[in-house]
């Protein structure tokens, strides 16, 4: 008996194993952020637009909001903005940037501001991680990274690689309504 | 209180207080960074080159912070030298970092339910291949000697 359903065992283990590892809709790459459920990191950073203000998520308390971590060096957030100026159109939420300057040089900013001129501002406020701290503390390793946060200041969701009108009606917008209410 | 208690009293106050001061001023100030942004401190460089192998660069997985050149690695390590050089422990360091990328940072993360699995792997297999091998070669031995 055991030598037959011993290995078929072993082999609906591996079935099981294989279904959820070799899932093509989950990205191997993508890992879980520790910053679920806690408050989000606090920034004060100058305006990519204007050096002469300070972009700080502390003036949002009590709002829900998106955190958007991009770059200009970055390929995939190039793809992303159209859609980030779609979302953005639908005035749901305001939506923070971060750009992240990975080679703390000051030409981030030029071009991060030709590229909103050029393309259109999806967001509420940029915001310029000139040496890269922000992005530290909001645990970013792969822009374009984009965080939800409830009006109690927890980030509530984190989303990785490229934004999608997909992604925001399935995975941001629900947890936008629940938020808003409080719930 | 006495005159005797109280000279004794001023006596300990004395010594803790200068203690303290020596204590302050035996640690030189903090070791700032040379002009390649190595730790002056030898000692504090030792721990860095031990921390920055322990962290993995997340923007490279199979990589260290210490062996990638990925701009995430440089900060990363910028960010340990700094937390160093304020003088924290390696414990508050690893903490700092688990918290906002969490345990896969490190390359061997500290046994816990989550990472039993992880620990455990390795004990598991070597038992179970050691009782397939036990069976085997038992039935083997009992298996008549045929030339």
């Amino acid at each position: 008996m055991w030598k037959f359903l011993l290995p078929f065992a072993a082999f609906v283990a591996l079935v099981v194993l294989f279904a959820f590892g070799l899932n093509p809709k989950r990205d191997i790459h993508a890992l879980p952020s520790p910053l679920i459920g806690k408050p989000a990191p606090e920034f004060a950073l100058s305006d990519v637009l204007d050096a002469s203000r300070t972009v700080s998520n502390a003036t949002l308390k009590g709002r829900v909001y998106v955190v958007n971590v991009w770059g200009t060096w970055c390929v995939e957030c190039r793809v992303e903005h159209e859609e980030l100026l779609a979302i953005s159109r639908q005035h749901v939420v305001p939506i923070i940037g971060i750009d992240w300057s990975v080679d703390h040089g000051p030409g981030e900013r030029e071009k991060a501001k030709q590229w909103l001129e050029r393309l259109g501002n999806p967001y509420s406020q940029v915001a310029f991680d000139k040496e890269g701290r922000a992005a530290i503390d909001w645990g970013v390793y792969a822009a374009p990274e984009t965080f939800l946060v409830d009006r109690q200041g927890n980030v509530i969701f984190k989303f990785i690689s490229g934004m999608t009108q997909e992604v925001w009606e399935k995975e941001f917008l629900p947890r936008i309504a629940a938020a808003e209410k409080g719930a | 209180m006495s005159r005797r208690s109280q000279a004794r009293w001023l006596a300990l106050t004395l010594t803790l207080t200068l203690s303290a001061l020596s204590g302050a001023f035996a640690e030189p100030p903090a070791a700032a960074m040379d002009a390649h942004g190595q730790l002056t401190n030898p000692a504090l460089q030792a721990r860095f080159e031990r921390i920055a192998k322990e962290l993995r660069c997340l923007q490279c997985q199979n990589e260290s912070i210490a062996d990638s050149n990925a701009d995430l690695a440089r900060d990363l390590r910028r960010q340990v030298r700094e937390m160093l050089v304020a003088g924290k422990s390696d414990d508050a360091i690893f903490t700092f970092m688990t918290d906002r990328y969490g345990e896969f940072v490190r390359f061997a993360p500290p046994l816990s339910p989550k990472t039993a699995l992880i620990w455990g792997a390795p004990f598991f297999m070597l038992l179970l291949g050691g009782a397939i091998i036990y069976r085997v070669v038992r039935q083997r031995s009992r298996m008549p000697i045929d030339e």
